[in-house]
């Protein structure tokens, strides 16, 4: 059924919630607010405050109140009101959900979800436009899944509570009003398992979260002038699933890898990393990657348009690789 | 009082006490590396607060975690092969001197974050209030971690929700080597921090482990009744340095100043207690030192008889299966 992304995760929480009551909502604006981007949108009318927790402002603190919950045995899920914001809980994040199950040899586990949105939205400036999740990916003890699609954002939120492991959850701002086809009834889809979104032999385009509409745009283009493309969604960004994208890579030969966060030590470089390691004798050019620029986002439209990948560098990048027999 | 009651006090305190000093010794051999930090001289808040609660309870703390550990019940040798970073530690020889965990005994865990723990202090609480049981939680913290933003946020979050949390806050006056009248504004009284978020506070004799429990007591049960949070500041001194790496005195206190602190030892003001009311004799606490001495030894012999943990450990318990 048509779907925004929106309610797509809506209605995953909400599904969640039902079942199971040792599930809770916290963070800013979420219970009669509605959600900062309305994404829990009737959730205190239903499970009461208790279970829908507006918070003061302070994120280390809320944070960090979820892990404790969750460590005596709740599913907490926490709502950053943007990512960015997570920044602030950072300490929480990395020094206590990552490390507790490992730490205390295995004695106690931390099963949270953190979600909100990431990315750029529109001029939002440089403290509310990042695309945090290669730090996230970095840390041992974290899952990281940024789906793009609604089905998608529905199915792994649900796996997402299910887990038993702290699982960051990136949104994108830009991608709550967009719609798509939402499976009927119960379902989940696997964390770790990527998508191949369309099939194509010439070039392979990695890309994730609201990147993956803008290569599916250049997909669309590059048909039409005959370079077929073939696009993959890792869907989660750890653990990710490299065998579908080498696979893919060895019967392309050429690969193109799209992130919105900053070049250096971006995903995209683990990526690359990895697929030389795996299928370097099947590549025909080396590896592209259509990146965010380094820089802090600026606001004036102009500017930020530049720093942030756009059709038209993905389908460039594609070109040049394709020109190399 | 009775007589049962204060040795098993007296005892709680004594293990603590001698199994530091051999950790120390542990330190010296290199059968302890990393860092080490000695809870001598404020045994009397663990023993005491701890013998306040129910088993069933929480309880979390900072870095300095041997005694809040030991005093749950957990067993010495277990303790003492964390240390030595070995299989049969606590923690299997992940977690360590400062990140022991005892689940079973609801010991949640020492943390090496200044102030980092004490959300998660009130995250426990939220759950046993969420779950409808009549639990509390009780954080150990050093004043050095008073100013810290996330004791404030935790502080915030427990008074705003009438969470079931005592804070305590052990204040031996030196953050590392920074007295506390250089890291805190309220430094003659840094319960005014938890005051000012309408949290009730006193302060206690921390080398008075009778003077912790009976505080305790009367608090423990409003907080368990769901009156809300509560902050208790224990005065305690730290008999050694901040950690193995500084001496009991040095360049930011003076050998004076601790030979006086230790005039107050929280184990000889309890034994004059006993002695006084005539409920123990000497040959009691010979008797003791005796037991505990043996239960101190065989914990070393436990750890160093026990195997490092496989290399093939390494991987595990990253991630929940």
């Amino acid at each position: 059924m048509l779907m925004s992304y929106r309610e797509a995760l809506n209605q995953a929480m909400r599904e969640e919630m039902r079942r199971d009551s040792r599930i809770f909502l916290i963070g800013e604006e979420v219970g009669y607010y509605q959600g900062a981007f309305k994404v829990s949108k009737g959730f205190v009318e239903e499970f009461g405050p208790q279970r829908v927790v507006d918070t003061p402002i302070t994120e280390a603190g809320f944070t960090g109140l979820a892990i404790g919950a969750a460590m005596a045995g709740l599913h907490p899920i926490v709502e950053l009101m943007t990512m960015n914001f997570g920044i602030v809980a950072l300490d929480q994040i990395v020094n206590n959900a990552a490390k507790i199950h490992y730490m205390s040899g295995g004695q106690l586990s931390v099963p949270l979800v953190i979600r909100g949105p990431g990315s750029a939205a529109h001029q939002l400036g440089a403290q509310h436009s990042q695309s945090l999740e290669a730090w996230f990916c970095h840390v041992p003890g974290l899952k990281v899944i940024a789906p793009a699609t609604p089905h998608d954002a529905k199915g792994l939120l649900k796996s997402a509570i299910r887990d038993n492991n702290p699982v960051i959850f990136i949104e994108a701002q830009l991608l709550y009003g967009t719609k798509g086809d939402v499976g009927d009834g119960e379902y989940t889809i696997p964390i770790g398992v990527a998508e191949v979104k369309r099939a194509g032999h010439d070039a392979t385009i990695v890309a994730y979260s609201k990147m993956l509409l803008l290569a599916l745009e250049a997909a669309d283009q590059l048909s039409r002038e005959g370079i077929e493309v073939e696009v993959i969604d890792p869907r989660t960004l750890k653990p990710m699933d490299l065998p579908t994208i080498v696979a893919s890579v060895k019967k392309t030969g050429r690969l193109v890898i799209v992130e919105e966060g900053w070049h250096f030590c971006g995903l995209g470089a683990q990526i690359a990393e990895s697929v030389y390691r795996e299928a370097f004798d099947y590549l025909d050019a080396p590896i592209q990657r259509v990146t965010g620029a380094d820089v802090p986002m600026p606001y004036s439209r102009p500017l930020e348009d530049a720093a942030i990948p756009n059709k038209e560098r993905i389908i460039k990048a594609v070109k040049a690789m394709c020109a190399t027999p | 009082m009775d007589r049962a009651d204060l040795l098993s006090l007296y005892r709680q305190m004594l293990l603590i006490r001698r199994f530091e000093e051999k950790s120390a010794e542990m330190y010296a051999l290199a059968k302890i590396a990393g860092f080490l930090h000695l809870y001598i001289g404020e045994e009397a808040i663990a023993v005491g607060a701890i013998a306040a609660l129910r088993p069933d309870d929480y309880a979390i703390s900072a870095y300095r975690d041997h005694g809040h550990c030991l005093a749950r019940g957990s067993n010495p040798g277990q303790v003492m092969a964390e240390l030595f970073g070995k299989a049969t530690g606590l923690c299997q020889g992940k977690g360590g001197s400062m990140h022991l965990v005892d689940a079973q005994r609801r010991f949640m865990g020492g943390y090496a974050i200044v102030g980092g723990h004490i959300p998660l202090a009130t995250g426990l609480a939220f759950a046993t209030k969420y779950q409808r049981l009549d639990l509390v939680t009780v954080c150990f913290f050093g004043e050095g971690a008073v100013p810290s933003g996330q004791a404030h946020e935790a502080f915030n979050l427990a008074a705003l929700w009438k969470l079931p949390v005592i804070f305590i806050c052990e204040n031996n006056r030196y953050g590392m080597g920074t007295p506390i009248q250089r890291a805190v504004a309220l430094y003659q009284d840094v319960a005014e921090s938890a005051r000012s978020y309408g949290i009730e506070a006193e302060r206690v004799d921390g080398m008075d482990v009778l003077a912790v429990r009976d505080m305790m007591r009367r608090v423990v049960e409003p907080v368990r009744a769901g009156q809300g949070p509560f902050f208790i500041e224990a005065m305690t001194y730290r008999f050694m340095g901040h950690s193995m790496s500084d001496p009991a005195h040095g360049h930011y206190r003076t050998k004076e100043e601790v030979d006086e602190q230790r005039k107050r030892d929280p184990l000889a003001i309890l034994k004059e207690t006993i002695l006084s009311k005539r409920l123990g004799i000497e040959g009691d606490f010979k008797q003791l030192e005796k037991d505990i001495g043996e239960v101190v030894a065989a914990s070393v012999k436990f750890a160093d008889e026990s195997p490092f943990p496989a290399p093939s450990e390494l991987y595990n318990d990253v991630l929940v299966e």
